[in-house]
This record gives C-alpha cells, sequence and structure tokens, in this order.
C-alpha cells in the first residue's frame, strides 16, 4: 500500500487496527534487514514526497517524510547548509527512514543525534488518527517532546508524514589530521584527549591502523586548532580522498561482514571491548560508537554489558536474526514503561511486526 | 485568581495529619506541617499565583523519594515536584491537596569523568554549581539560563531550560545524557547515562521537558563542555528594529552560528542601562549583543565579519568587548533585565513565545498595536538567533484590573506568535500559565496523543496534575490503559 494523503493512510491504520493486521511502515527499505524476518504489510511512505518549506535563514526545513534523503542534502548544500547529524544511507534511503531508524553519522559526537535536529513532525498514530508533535521553530517547550520519541521510533509508534528538521550552516573548510599504527587503547586515549580540548574536534574515528581526527570551521579558526593538535601528538594532515574514504567507511562498516553489530559504550571502555578478540572492528565517536563484526551474539552482548553498554545487531543472515532480538535486552521495569508507551500511540499493536521480538 | 485548578479531594485534607505521621516515617526530619513554614512553597517564580501545599516533605535519597511516591501513589495522594522553585510559568505552583516534593536537599556533585567529558549530579545542584564543579580543570555547562545562580539541574530538567547560549549549544535535552528517576508508583528506572543512543524509544528525550508530570528525577548526568579559549562580545545599535533583524539574518545567512545573539529594543535598553550601566547606547531603536566564541582567531576574524554585516545595515555604533571585564558587563544589562524592568514599573508579566525570524517586524507592530488595546505598555528581550521573544507587559498589580488585563495581553501575544507559524513557548515551559492557550497550538487529537504518555508514567494523574494540559481527562476515558484495582483513581474529578 502506498498511500499519499493522510486521510488515506488514516483509513489503511484504522482498518488494519480493526481486524488485528500488522503493517510495517517502510520507506527506502534502507533498514529491512535489520530485525527479525517478520509477515507484515508494506506500508509505504514515499507518496509522501517533497520539501514543504525551506528558508535557510531560519534554520529549519520541513519535508515529506518519504522524501528522499539525497535530494534533501542537495538542495540544503545549495544552500551552504547541511542536516548537522550527518545522516547517510543506501540510494532510495528516506528522511523519514533516517529519523525513524536513528541515523547519524560521525559528526555525533560534536554536533548531537538526530534526536537534537528533529524539530516536530506529523504522524498517523496506531490509532488511525492524524496528529502533530514538536513545531517548526528551532526552540520550543511547549508540550512533551514528542519529536525525541520519533527519533528511532523504529516505525513502532507512528507513521510519520512530515519532519521539520534543524539545519545549520555547512562548514567553510573541513580537514583530517590523522596519527598512524595505534592499538585501540593508544586511539582512544588521544581522541578524548583531543575531544576535551580546545580543538572543538568536530568527528573522532579509529580504523585500520588510522586515527583520525576532523576539525571544521572558518579558515582561521581551522588553522589555529589544527595547530593545538599538532601539540598533542603527532599527526599528519590526511589527503581529501582518503579523508573522505575514512568517514565513509565508518557509514558503512566493514561491509563483508555477515554480521554486524553497533556497540554504544563508555569511550573508556571501548579499547577492553575492541582487543577482546571477538571480530573486527572499528571505533567512532571517540570511542562512544563501535562497529564490531561477529557472529558470536552471546559474546559480544556479555562484553557490551560488562563495559556498561549495549549492543545492536544491525546485519546478520536470516537464521541470526530469527535467534537474536536486534535491540540490546532493557531492565524490565524499563521495558514494561516502553511497552505502556507504545500502547498509548498504537494500542492495537498495528505497528509490531515482531521486528524487535520484545513485545507482549 | 482567574485559573481554574483541580477541586482539593477533601477526604485526603481530612487525613492530613495521618498522611504527615507516614511521611515523617520515611523522612523523620524532613516533614514539614507548620503553615507558615509553607508558606515559603506557596508560589514559584510565576508569583501571580499562590496557594501554600497540604504538606511539604524533603527526602534525601532515592530510596526516600521512591517510598514517599509508592505510599503517596497507594493513598491516592497527589504530589508536586520542586527544585529551586524559579519556574516562570507556574511549574511548582502547590496544590491545596497535594504533598510539595522538595529535592532541595538533593544537592551534591556526585562525580565527575573527564575522560568521558560528563558529570554526575543530583537534581538539587543548581546550574551554575555544575560549572563550579568542574573549571577548575577547564570545562563548563553550557546551558545558562539567567536563573542559573539559583535554578536547579533537576528544575531544569523537567522545563528543558534553554539560556543565551543555546543558539549554538542546545537546550538542556541536548546536554544531559540520563538520569535515575522514580515513576509515581515507587519503581526506579534509569533512562539514558554514560552511552549515547541507548537501545529502545528514546524516554529520557520526552521525560525532558515534561514539567514534573513523568517522574521525579533523583539524579542527572550530563555533558560538560571543554570552555572555548576566547569569548568576546559585540554591542551593536540600530536606528530600527528591521536593521537589526536583517542583521541577524545575514549573520546565519553567512555560515556564523554565534555563542549567542540577543536582540534589545529601546524600553528594555533604557531600563537595563539604568539599572546596570551596561554602557548601552540610549540613541538606538534596537540593540544586538553577537557573542563569538572559540580560538582567538575565530573570534578576531568573525567579529570582523559581523562588524561588517552590522554596518552594511545601518549600524549607528558598534563595540566589541576588550575584556573578560567588558564581555561580562555587556551581558549583564541583558542578564539584568528582567529584574531592570521590574524597577521602572511595579509588576511586569514576561512572555516567552518563539516566532519564525523572519515574522519579527510584523510581530513587534502587532505588539505595539496591541499595546495600545490593552493600555499597558511593554518592552522587549529577545533570543533573536533562535527567535525566542521575552516581551515584559508592564503593569500595576495594585490597580484595580490590571493583572487580567496584562495576562489578557499576553494570551494575545502568544496567539500571534502561534499564528505567525511560532509557538506558545520556547523555553519557560507550560505549566499553569500557558495552559489555557494549549489548544491555540494542538487540536485536541494533539494533545491527547501527549497525555496519553502520561498514562503511561503515572495512570492515576497524581504527579503535579493541573499543569501544561488544558483539560485533565482520566486515562480510562482516553483510551484502554490502565485500570488500578478496577477503578479509575478519580471517579468524582469534573473535568476544568
Amino acid at each position: 500500500m502506498r498511500p499519499s494523503t493522510t486521510e488515506d493512510l488514516a483509513q489503511i491504520v484504522a482498518d488494519a487496527a480493526s481486524s488485528g493486521r500488522k503493517l510495517e511502515i517502510v520507506g527506502g527499505g534502507a533498514q529491512a534487514e535489520v530485525g527479525a524476518p517478520r509477515q507484515a504489510e508494506r506500508l509505504d511512505m514515499t507518496g509522501f514526497s517533497g520539501v514543504i518549506d525551506y528558508d535557510p535563514a531560519e534554520l529549519v526545513l520541513t519535508a515529506g517524510a518519504g522524501t528522499p534523503l539525497a535530494q534533501i542534502q542537495a538542495l540544503v548544500a545549495a544552500n551552504n547548509q547541511m542536516l548537522a547529524f550527518e545522516p547517510h544511507g543506501a540510494p532510495g534511503a528516506t528522511i523519514g527512514g533516517v529519523v525513524a531508524a536513528g541515523v547519524s553519522g560521525s559528526r555525533r559526537v560534536s554536533r548531537g543525534a538526530v534526536r537534537d535536529h528533529l524539530l516536530g513532525f506529523k504522524a498517523v498514530s496506531g490509532r488511525g488518527e492524524a496528529f502533530v508533535g514538536g513545531a517548526k521553530v528551532v526552540k520550543n517547550v511547549t508540550g512533551y517532546d514528542l519529536p525525541k520519541l520519533a527519533a528511532g521510533s523504529w516505525g513502532r509508534l507512528f507513521a510519520m508524514t512530515e519532519v521539520t528538521l534543524k539545519v545549520l550552516p555547512k562548514p567553510e573548510t573541513a580537514i583530517t589530521l590523522a596519527a598512524d599504527g595505534l592499538d585501540p587503547a593508544a586511539a582512544v586515549a588521544l581522541m578524548s584527549k583531543a575531544l576535551a580540548s580546545q580543538a572543538e574536534v568536530a568527528a573522532a574515528g579509529h580504523g585500520e591502523g588510522l586515527t583520525a581526527l576532523r576539525l571544521e570551521g572558518f579558515g582561521p579558526s581551522v588553522a589555529a586548532r589544527k595547530a593545538l593538535l599538532e601539540a598533542m601528538a603527532p599527526l599528519r594532515m590526511l589527503p581529501e580522498a582518503e579523508a573522505g574514504a575514512f568517514w565513509s567507511a565508518l557509514q558503512a562498516p566493514l561491509p563483508d561482514a555477515p554480521a554486524l553489530w553497533r556497540l554504544g559504550l563508555p569511550a573508556t571502555a571501548a579499547p577492553a571491548v575492541m582487543t577482546a578478540g571477538l571480530g573486527p572492528c572499528l571505533a567512532d565517536w571517540g570511542g562512544a560508537r563501535v562497529w564490531l563484526a561477529s557472529e558470536d551474539a552471546g559474546a559480544v552482548r556479555a562484553a557490551a554489558e560488562a563495559a556498561a553498554g549495549h549492543a545492536m545487531l544491525v546485519r546478520a543472515p536470516e537464521a541470526m536474526r530469527r535467534a537474536v532480538p536486534a535491540l540490546h535486552p532493557q531492565p524490565a521495569p524499563l521495558r514494561a514503561l516502553e511497552e505502556r508507551v507504545r500502547r498509548t500511540f498504537d494500542p492495537a499493536a498495528v505497528f509490531e511486526t515482531g521486528r524487535f521480538q520484545d513485545a507482549d | 485568581m482567574s485559573l481554574k485548578m483541580p477541586p482539593p479531594d477533601g477526604r485526603v485534607l481530612a487525613r492530613r495529619a495521618e498522611i504527615a505521621r507516614a511521611l515523617a516515617a520515611i523522612v523523620p526530619d524532613g516533614v514539614i506541617q507548620d503553615l507558615d513554614a509553607l508558606r515559603v512553597y506557596e508560589s514559584d517564580g510565576l508569583t501571580a499565583y499562590r496557594q501554600p501545599p497540604m504538606l511539604a516533605v524533603l527526602p534525601r535519597t532515592t530510596d526516600q523519594v521512591s517510598r514517599i511516591l509508592a505510599y503517596c501513589h497507594r493513598e491516592g495522594v497527589k504530589v508536586v515536584p520542586r527544585g529551586s522553585g524559579t519556574s516562570l510559568s507556574g511549574g511548582a505552583l502547590p496544590l491545596e491537596d497535594a504533598v510539595l516534593l522538595g529535592m532541595a536537599r538533593f544537592n551534591r556533585v556526585l562525580e565527575v569523568d573527564y575522560a568521558e567529558r560528563l558529570a554526575v549530579v543530583q537534581p538539587g545542584v543548581t546550574n551554575l554549581a555544575v560549572t563550579k564543579a568542574v573549571e577548575g580543570r577547564g570545562f563548563y555547562y553550557a546551558p545558562d539560563p539567567s536563573s542559573q545562580i539559583a535554578c536547579s539541574i533537576g528544575g531544569n530538567v523537567a522545563e528543558n531550560s534553554g539560556g543565551v547560549h543555546c543558539l549554538k549549544y542546545g537546550l538542556t535535552t541536548n546536554n544531559v545524557l540520563g538520569v535515575e528517576m522514580v515513576l509515581m508508583d515507587g519503581q526506579v528506572v534509569r533512562l539514558g547515562g554514560r552511552t549515547l543512543d541507548a537501545p529502545g524509544l528514546d524516554l529520557l528525550g520526552v521525560v525532558v521537558g515534561s514539567e514534573g508530570l513523568l517522574g521525579v528525577v533523583t539524579e542527572v548526568t550530563v555533558r560538560i563542555l571543554p570552555k572555548p579559549e576566547t569569548a568576546r562580545a559585540v554591542l551593536i545599535g540600530f536606528p530600527s528594529v528591521e536593521a537589526a533583524g536583517q542583521t541577524v539574518a545575514e549573520v546565519i545567512a553567512a555560515g556564523i552560528i554565534p555563542a549567542g545573539m540577543e536582540m534589545m529594543d529601546r524600553p528594555a535598553i533604557h531600563a537595563a542601562e539604568a539599572f546596570v550601566e551596561a554602557g548601552y547606547p540610549l540613541d538606538v531603536e534596537a540593540l544586538l549583543i553577537v557573542e563569538l566564541d572559540g580560538p582567538a582567531a575565530e573570534c578576531d576574524h568573525l567579529t570582523a565579519e559581523v562588524e561588517a554585516i552590522g554596518r552594511r545595515n545601518g549600524s549607528t555604533t558598534c563595540r566589541a568587548s576588550t575584556s573578560e571585564a567588558e564581555r561580562l558587563k555587556f551581558w549583564a544589562g541583558r542578564k539584568a533585565a528582567f529584574p531592570a524592568v521590574g524597577r521602572i514599573s511595579p509588576d511586569y508579566y514576561c512572555m516567552d513565545g518563539t516566532i519564525p525570524r523572519r515574522r519579527l517586524p510584523e510581530v513587534l507592530q502587532r505588539m505595539e498595536a496591541l499595546s495600545e488595546i490593552h493600555g499597558l505598555k511593554v518592552a522587549n528581550v529577545f533570543h533573536a538567533g533562535d527567535g525566542n521573544l521575552h516581551p515584559l507587559i508592564l503593569y500595576d498589580a495594585d490597580r484595580e484590573g490590571e493583572l487580567e488585563r496584562a495576562e489578557a495581553f499576553g494570551a494575545d501575544i502568544l496567539r500571534l506568535c502561534v499564528e505567525v507559524g511560532g509557538v506558545l513557548t520556547g523555553e519557560h515551559g507550560v505549566g499553569v500559565e500557558k495552559r489555557d492557550l494549549m489548544g491555540v497550538m494542538f487540536t485536541e487529537t494533539d494533545l491527547k496523543h501527549q497525555q496519553r504518555v502520561k498514562c503511561a508514567f503515572d495512570p492515576e494523574l497524581l504527579l503535579n496534575p493541573g499543569k501544561v494540559f488544558p483539560v485533565l481527562h482520566r486515562c480510562a476515558e482516553l483510551g484502554r490503559m490502565h485500570v488500578h484495582r478496577g477503578q479509575t483513581a478519580f471517579p468524582d474529578l469534573p473535568r476544568f
């Protein structure tokens, strides 16, 4: 089903809810392989496409949730602006999908995640009712901050038809400095030191023998901050193409690994996880996010927990996805609270397709 | 008082002494029953509304908070949480039949982790005390509401507080990593923490800014940032508000996100200058304070750019601070704008709408017209970078009808903000103050989707009822939800 009006969408959801059918909200399908295999009707949101309002001076953009991410990125780039949380996705990825899957790139460590840039949305809830959350201005505390729930909701609360995002000026200059041959402990130590310094590091990642620090801003400022970092450790300027390849690799990490995990860790705990022999890994966000290739779910989740972190399975063969919940299990009270919140938006569980194996 | 609060439950009031004994069994030295002592809590920063609580309790530990809430939940007693009581929207206004839960004793910084750039603090710690605890190592906590010497971090979490630097550094929600929180039934949960993007729904995100309606926060983990090497403020005066507004738009179009960008109109400039002698020009219609921070090289570069943009737009005065003392002096006038206006008028009423910035000239003109209609003067301070207006309506509460006129004027301003595409509140919260205007911005369906979230956290609506939402729907009526022991909590509670 591919509705293109809110009325049609509301009718589809209401029908599904009353007949006990399940709907999987789909944008560009970029995240289809996250979660357990499931049987659900596809609710294709690409009918809600197009930029609705964009005034660069207001730092706000409103678009249909099914608008291709690439279209939005091209538009804001043409106005010397950007989505600062550095979203990315396979060709065809939609802005609604990026929001629902909570896709943030390397710059998240300095500029925040999707959650920090989603200002408002329009949606149809599992009740088949159209409603709005948040607003279209950059500063708003009127009522509950429902956009925070929308970001990373994985289509389990409501079907978004429109999103309003904060946009920011694109940096005039961006450079990447790199250190070679550091082990994970030394790499994380360097990244932590750099992130805690006045160098205003925009992104910090480590992989394949390279530890990279990105600086962004106006020319004179970048030059001054580069000097600060160079006083901290021996660093070389990464040529632009090499830097581009490094940061791209962090957005689509370990492409050949059959099973891929995304770990959220205290950065200082990352080296222990990375050197535990679990599999190939890359670190982003100064070590606070680690990408790890492993088919041993028990070992990965145990290592994440030992580090007071969490591990999400983002790609795996079907049998593994059937057996292993994608999201890291939560403590019972929190899980129950979350379930209650989901049921307030979707009492008939029309959007619970079994993908996350944690619904009642 | 024109405001209607949920009617007191006579059965609870009749049990006051018994409830006090039960709370004293949990916090032996922390229950206040004396009516005079309770008056301390009768209002917050929104002093137009006053109501002493039935009782106050001042716990010290999460376990005590949990037991207090579990008891009140079991006995059907309402609870109003309170931090430092600086809310400008009445978020901590007590109820006649409610226990006031004061969090002031949660006043310790528990841990600072410089490698992870975070601090773990108790909710009663003041905003400024977080910065004080980490500044020795060159760090600070970015959100800086003007009340930062007094307001508590717990209150900041409840209200999602902003400040003059949130244009670049975000509101509280962008700087809080996690909380420990007690639900109304006494359960303790942890949301977020030391890692980013915890699994599941971002419940932390909806708790921040929930105005004390979802739970009581007992511990907060905040992000601390390295203090910028340099900060410089530039004062730019303009012959018109339009020219100042255009300058703001062009600064942003030039790719500059200043650390702060504030605008004051003529009445606000004069009031502030008379109060603190900040060195503001008095012969201008609008004044911008633009703060730039970062390496000295960046400040030099951007100061020149901002000054040039100002000149292109006809600025008549322009001064960049040359020392830290001077920078703080420039800010002193702005940060003291509210008390400064308090000196030229017996009372003032502060509004907090946000608008799309491009509508500023129109909004100010229409506000001028409203000022004539209501017969009350208005001074404007404005977080210009993010479109957050603070019109200060000047009135005298001792004059018959002026408070009501001020409130009517304020409501008209907020309706205007929503009409041009903005919102009722940018940083002060809805509380009781803007509660009855929520319908201007949201439909009944929108509001019900928000209120059901409350039902997931507090199905009996015992925590801070009467705030934020104009109609107190029972959860059972909002949709099939938890029905407590086969009954709704307030079978005879009328809507208000």
